[in-house]
């Protein structure tokens, strides 16, 4: 079996390499990771990830080659999902959810998630780590719809869809559309909300 | 791996040079090494000074100015929208920025890795050329530029290979070098080297290089007291010398020099220090071997020691302007650089005519020049025109100080005619005795010309207040500057003449918007773009500066850039004709180069469509300035 670890007690070697991480005092400048998901739908105890797209941020600057795109095979398959995300076509590589899941996590390493929305998000993710017998996600987290009620003095519970965002930051929406899209486009806004606000 | 960021990048950039020219498969490569970088407005990407980054930028969104800043004020000189690139410097140079990227709206760049680039410059000498000619103009696309004619493109793939072989041909070195012994005390080095204006001396002991002691050593060991003056060689010397063989190219001396970060190289049999020495390469030998650079010609001027060796600078600057102009560089930034040099070598002919004289001058005195010199706007090769102020004295001395004076002038108008200057043709020249006076005799001069002013001196006079005092002592300079300046403050008959005189060359297009051209003559049929164009602005832009009581600015661009200042209400208009005038220039320049000629007739049917409008866009504000002058001079009452 790929996943022994799934009936034994000892953690596998990529989560000890992820939470040792942790522990150590970074310098230099922080890295960012702005994802975002597809999902089968908005209940994370039912619903599970189709695909994930995250980009890497650092100082002013989006790294473009600091980038993850993970399909994720479904047993169950939902027609409607399939519709709504547009992931129709099978050009991409897909991965059962395990190896997405040990792919994610290899990538953001110890630095801020950033993602618009993105407690259900990652509540998606700590579901999928239980599932493996995993522990929750560690990272420091930033929502760009706080950042941008911020920003903005709004009030906190304030809910703006990225679509409002976008245009009220004057910010392209034609890449929107697939996981990875949103990722750039999250990254983009969180670029000039990051700027606006002078987080480091 | 898959990247649809990168691939999004990548169709991004195919359209635009340089990256047009690189298979898709690199394209995504670059693309993946690249960075989204988002500006707010005002922020700045790099400032001038600023140590240069790892990458080069490509606007996708929004404009981002270039600036360059002196004397604490910010001149825009390019403005970068999509698509266009900006911080090639560290391409090119090893130095820091030099000019400001500040974003003008919110932008949203990429950069590029310039590591990840630099082998795809290498393989594609197409995209070294844009980067170069980029780097050179700053002009957003250099690719839009109209070429004027096959020939000139041509020209510049040749120039440019000649430099490319320079930098790798041999150095040329200073053979036979000073050399001293490990014993000997170091205040007789440092007296040699001071006698002999060289910046080292190499040790040697049985022939073999052991040291060298440069100006460096001398600063930081002698001093500083940490080693008296009569310390011997051996202690001061810097130990090894860097040692080379003799046939090294200027590119290997140059990074040699780097490498371990000194400035002179010891030259010996084999390239060791187990053979004698043979020669010394300085810095100064690897700058002087890159030629044509403004600052080595400079250097050369004033090494001259002959007519024959400032004619070759004016040769090389020739070269130098036509380079300046393939690449775009604007005429402005060109026009000053000629100037400088143009008065460098007027200044070393003086100083070599005082030297074949064999007698100091009697007095003080200054060298003046006048007119297109005179507003450093001497491009081209054209005439001389100058005058000679010298100090009051005794009128007993007076016939023999003129006659000094008159003696010197001729030396130097000669030597600048044999460097490649025309004598002028009205004999405006400070070897002319009408013009070649005293102090108080040239007051008496613009007292004439500003209080009764008839048509014909006018004619004469406009050439003298465009003038720049050159050479000699200040204070005679501000004497006539203050002098000029009192007479003509609300002086309405004088700025009145001067309007009429101004409005005589009107605006060069017919009444169905045709070019005016010559109608017979030698030139039948050309444009005579100095007296229809270029002339209007000078004469517009003297009339209204003096009027402004701005005298200190003589420079045509310049006089209009501080009437725009000066006048907020007409800020427009004087940019406008300030930009009409940089345009008309180059267009004559670009002329005067094709046909080695002054280039003040331009044969329209050879213009491309494009460069017509170009310069029917320029007689616009020819004819606005015009009326400006009609109706603040109320002209209307004089005709």
């Amino acid at each position: 079996m790929a996943f022994e670890w799934l009936t034994g007690t000892s953690l596998p070697q990529f989560w000890k390499n992820y939470v040792a991480l942790f522990d150590d005092e970074k310098d230099g400048l922080k890295r960012y990771v702005v994802f975002d998901m597809e999902t089968t739908g908005l209940d994370f105890k039912e619903d599970v990830v189709l695909a994930v797209g995250a980009i890497a941020v650092k100082g002013n600057a989006i790294e473009v080659g600091d980038f993850l795109e993970v399909n994720i095979k479904q047993e169950k398959f939902e027609t409607q999902s399939i519709a709504r995300s547009g992931i129709l076509k099978d050009d991409n590589e897909k991965v059962v959810e395990a190896e997405g899941m040990i792919r994610f996590i290899n990538f953001i390493k110890d630095s801020t998630l950033v993602g618009h929305n993105v407690n259900l998000d990652i509540e998606m993710i700590n579901q999928a780590l239980k599932r493996l017998d995993l522990g929750r996600i560690k990272n420091p987290v930033m929502d760009t719809n706080v950042l941008y009620s911020r920003f903005k003095g709004l009030p906190d519970d304030t809910q703006s869809t990225l679509d409002e965002l976008c245009d009220a930051l004057k910010i392209d929406k034609s890449e929107r559309h697939t996981a990875w899209g949103n990722a750039y486009t999250t990254a983009l806004v969180f670029l000039k909300l990051k700027r606006k606000l002078r987080i480091s | 791996m898959n990247n649809p960021v990168a691939q999004g990048i990548a169709d991004f950039l195919k359209h635009y040079p340089p990256f047009s020219s690189l298979a898709p498969a690199d394209l995504f490569y670059i693309a993946t090494q690249s960075k989204v970088v988002y500006l707010e407005k005002n922020q700045v990407l790099f400032r001038g000074g600023d140590t240069t980054h790892p990458d080069f930028y490509i606007v996708k969104d929004g404009a981002v100015g270039l600036s360059l800043t002196s004397d604490a004020e910010e001149t825009l000189i390019d403005k970068c929208d999509e698509g266009d690139i900006l911080g090639l410097r560290p391409f090119f140079a090893k130095n820091d920025y030099l000019m400001t990227a500040r974003a003008r709206e919110e932008s949203i760049i990429y950069g590029i890795p310039i590591a990840a680039f630099q082998t795809y410059v290498k393989e594609n000498p197409s995209v070294l050329e844009f980067l170069l000619e980029s780097f050179a103009s700053q002009t957003r696309n250099p690719y839009d530029k109209e070429r004027s004619g096959k020939l000139l493109a041509e020209n510049t793939v040749f120039s440019d290979q000649v430099a490319d072989i320079q930098y790798f041909q041999p150095i040329k070195y200073t053979r036979n070098p000073i050399t001293a012994n490990p014993e000997d005390v170091v205040m007789f080095i440092a007296k040699t080297m001071a006698n002999g204006s060289i910046g080292s001396v190499i040790i040697q002991q049985d022939q073999l290089p052991v040291g060298i002691i440069t100006d460096r050593d001398l600063r930081s060991k002698i001093a500083t007291g940490i080693l008296p003056i009569t310390a011997e060689a051996r202690e001061v010397m810097t130990s090894p010398v860097i040692t080379v063989p003799d046939n090294i190219s200027v590119a290997e001396a140059q990074m040699i020099m780097l490498k371990h970060n000194v400035g002179h190289l010891c030259v010996t049999r084999d390239g060791t220090d187990n053979t004698p020495v043979s020669g010394i390469i300085s810095e100064h030998d690897v700058v002087a071997a890159q030629a044509n650079t403004p600052g080595v010609l400079l250097k050369q001027t004033r090494r001259a020691t002959n007519n024959k060796e400032l004619k070759y600078v004016r040769e090389k600057l020739t070269d130098l302007i036509q380079n300046s102009i393939d690449k775009n560089i604007p005429i402005s930034h060109i026009s000053n650089i000629v100037a400088e040099i143009n008065i460098a070598l007027t200044r070393r002919a003086i100083e070599l005519a005082v030297e074949k004289i064999g007698s100091l001058p009697p007095v003080r005195f200054v060298w003046v020049n006048i007119g297109s010199q005179g507003r450093k706007e001497q491009l081209l090769m054209t005439d001389q025109d100058n005058a000679l102020v010298f100090e009051d004295v005794e009128p007993a001395q007076y016939e023999t100080v003129k006659r000094y004076f008159l003696e010197l002038a001729e030396l130097v108008t000669d030597s600048l005619n044999k460097v490649g200057y025309e004598f002028s043709p009205y004999n405006i020249m400070a070897r002319n005795p009408q013009w070649c006076k005293s102090l108080t005799d040239w007051i008496k001069q613009y007292n004439a010309w500003i209080n009764t002013p008839a048509e014909k001196d006018i004619e004469i006079s406009t050439l003298f207040f465009d003038f720049d005092f050159i050479y000699g002592y200040p204070a005679i300079e501000d004497t006539l500057t203050e002098t000029i300046k009192q007479n003509i403050e609300r002086n309405k008959k004088f700025f009145a003449f001067l309007a009429n005189d101004t409005l005589k060359n009107p605006p060069p297009l017919g009444f169905f918007r045709q070019f005016l051209v010559e109608g017979d003559g030698e030139h039948k049929d050309y444009f005579d773009i100095k007296a229809r164009a270029l002339e209007p602005l000078i004469d517009a832009a003297r009339l209204l500066a003096l009027s402004m009581g701005v005298t200190e600015i003589t420079n045509t661009y310049h006089r209009f850039k501080k009437l725009a200042e000066l006048e907020p209400q007409h800020t427009d208009l004087y940019d406008e004709c300030a930009e009409a005038f940089n345009i008309l220039q180059h267009f004559r320049t670009e002329e005067g180069l094709v046909n080695s000629s002054n280039g003040r007739y331009l044969n329209l049917n050879e213009l491309s469509k494009v460069d017509k409008v170009k310069l029917k866009n320029c007689f616009q504000p020819i004819s606005d300035i015009q009326d400006l002058i009609k109706n603040r001079f109320s002209l209307t009452y004089i005709n």
